[in-house]
């Protein structure tokens, strides 16, 4: 059952259409990818389903409620987060604290003006432990800005982790990784997957594939192909779009 | 160490041995002042722009929100003071009350319009709402005086039922001041150390990310816009009774630019206690610089120039670099590990 849809979307920005007519729809449980190549509206399609941009036309629908148009706040309240392409996090922040404020029970707390944060043991607790899921055990008191690229990719998955979705965003999360690197990141995600639904952006296609139950492509602002890994490898339009070769 | 972040015993307390200090050196400025050839009103001068400056911090140095026009609500709060002991009810508490409730309303007013703008809109934006502010004060007449300022505000006495005390004397205004400035410190000091003030340091960091997390942005700006406002207000109310009058050049963009200039001094960007350092600075240098030269600004103007070339974490960055330095020089002279291994 698809829990996530979006349908016939449409943005232009003044007279430049990025996605003409967009319709996917994503499956709980199931990892769904997105690809397709530069500028082909991937992230602006990301951007429109995650409260970024509104759309022109069309529908955003998340567990069966129109979502289309929401601010970025409420949207992740629903239950639904991100992580970015190009990074954001908190850099002048530890680790930990990146991933304390993003909390639920922090954010429920976030006009008490009065008590301390540092006290709650729980919620450090917490974050520790979301910290420890994307490998980053005992780098608790790093500072975000201090930590290296890899790390870093995966503080931007624990942040978006630590606001608890039931759906979960992902943009481009390999960009400017190793081979190592990437690995990790790839067993993280398949961990992430037994418990979260995942829609990814991903130009390795290896990776993508290797990963994806679903995965539908983008071009000229259109989804022109959809299917599992095994069905994308034939599809025409996507050997057309010359991304057959890489799958 | 992250710039306003500190040790956790600290953030979970009410008082903290920093604060001590500066109560016990406020406390007692007034027996000493003169004895180091400084003036009783300069106290009094230096509490309320410290009150001023820590309620700026909040929106500057926490939020990352550069206003350019908050010299409109001091002065806001100074007018509706004045209008409060004229036409209501000549009670300290009541017009104290009334300028912080009216600059509080007006600045959640202008914040409805800043709150949704970032970076150099937003402050574009705060000059804008600054002019707007002082040219209705200087043509509004009727209320305000013009020019010509709201005069004979009265020193108001401290009501406190059974007992009454007179601040006609600027001892009496400072310790008023004093008290104010006490009760100011500690809300604030819990109020950066809450979730709310980890929300607004992350804002600062990030906008964008805190959307994304789940906070409004637009909400916290209001919100810290407003707070910051209700300061000034308060502030601008103690200058009313401190000048016994309400003058409109307070409004002027050149003061809410110093009060930009005297935060940043002090560093308000890397500690709580940046605008307390900064307000000193500036006014002690006003007079013993200005007792040398009429053009002491100009002088004032290098050390400032100088500061944000060579030391732009401020007075509050260059303590903190000189108490890390003397740390990080004994636990190297103490430590038998790294002697032995010479380093």
């Amino acid at each position: 059952m698809a829990v996530f849809e979006a349908q016939h979307l449409h943005k232009r920005f003044g007279d430049q259409v990025v996605l003409e007519e967009i319709n996917l729809s994503f499956e709980a449980g199931q990892l769904s990818g997105i690809m397709g190549p530069n500028g082909a509206g991937k992230t602006t399609c990301f951007n429109v389903l995650t409260g970024r941009y509104k759309p022109n036309r069309g529908k955003v629908v998340f567990e069966g409620k129109d979502i289309t148009g929401l601010s970025p706040e409420a949207v992740v309240r629903k239950g639904i987060s991100r992580s970015f392409q190009i990074m954001n996090l908190f850099d002048d922040y530890t680790a930990l604290d990146n991933v304390v404020v993003a909390l639920p029970q922090v954010r429920k707390r976030g006009f008490d003006v009065l008590h301390a944060l540092d006290g709650h043991s729980e919620t450090q607790d917490r974050a520790s432990e979301i910290l420890r899921r994307v490998g980053l055990a005992g780098r608790e008191g790093a500072n975000a800005k201090a930590m290296s690229y890899g790390e870093r990719r995966a503080l931007e998955i624990g942040v978006a982790l630590a606001t608890e979705p039931r759906i979960l965003f992902v943009d481009e999360p390999t960009a400017g990784l190793g081979t190592e690197a990437t690995a990790q990141l790839a067993d993280l995600i398949r961990e992430l997957k037994r418990s979260t639904t995942i829609v990814m952006i991903e130009h390795d296609m290896r990776f993508l594939f290797g990963l994806a139950d679903q995965i539908s492509v983008i071009h000229w602002g259109q989804v022109i192909a959809q299917g599992t890994p095994e069905e994308l490898r034939g599809n025409k339009w996507v050997q057309r779009s010359n991304l057959g070769g890489l799958a | 160490m992250q710039a306003m972040e500190y040790d956790k015993k600290q953030t979970a307390a009410w008082i903290t041995p920093p604060m001590l200090i500066a109560f016990a050196v406020f406390a007692t400025l007034p027996l000493w002042i003169e004895t180091v050839g400084l003036y009783e009103y300069l106290a009094v001068e230096v509490l309320i722009w410290v009150i001023f400056a820590m309620g700026f911090n909040l929106l500057l140095g926490y939020g990352g929100l550069p206003s350019f026009g908050h010299g409109a609500f001091f002065g806001i709060g100074a007018y509706a003071f004045g209008l409060a002991q004229f036409n209501v009810w000549a009670n300290l508490w009541f017009c104290l009350a009334a300028a912080i409730f009216v600059t509080a309303v007006i600045g959640g007013i202008a914040a409805l319009f800043l709150s949704h703008r970032r970076g150099i809109y937003f402050a574009l934006m705060t000059i804008a709402v600054g002019q707007i502010f002082y040219f209705i004060a200087s043509k509004w007449t009727t209320v305000t005086g013009g020019e010509d300022g709201m005069l004979n505000i009265k020193r108001l006495p401290v009501d406190f039922g059974l007992v009454e005390f007179s601040i006609k004397s600027n001892v009496g205004l400072y310790y008023l001041t004093f008290g104010l400035f006490v009760v100011v410190t500690l809300l604030l000091w819990r109020l950066t150390n809450s979730p709310y003030g980890r929300v607004l340091r992350a804002m600062k960091q990030n906008e964008t990310r805190v959307a994304f997390i789940g906070y409004s942005p637009r909400l916290y700006k209001w919100s810290v816009f407003t707070l910051s406002c209700a300061i000034a207000g308060l502030a601008g109310g103690l200058f009313a009774m401190a000048q016994e009058g309400a003058y409109i050049n307070i409004m002027s963009l050149q003061w809410s630019g110093t009060i930009v200039l005297i935060v940043l001094i002090g560093g308000g960007f890397v500690s709580f206690w940046g605008p307390l350092l900064g307000v000193i600075f500036y006014f002690v240098s006003r007079d013993v610089l200005g007792a040398y030269t009429d053009t002491w600004l100009l002088w004032f103007g290098l050390i400032f120039m100088g500061l944000v070339m060579f030391k732009p974490d401020g007075l509050a960055g260059i303590w903190r670099d000189y108490i890390g330095g003397r740390k990080a020089k004994s636990e190297q002279s103490g430590n038998p590990a790294t002697v032995a291994s010479g380093r």
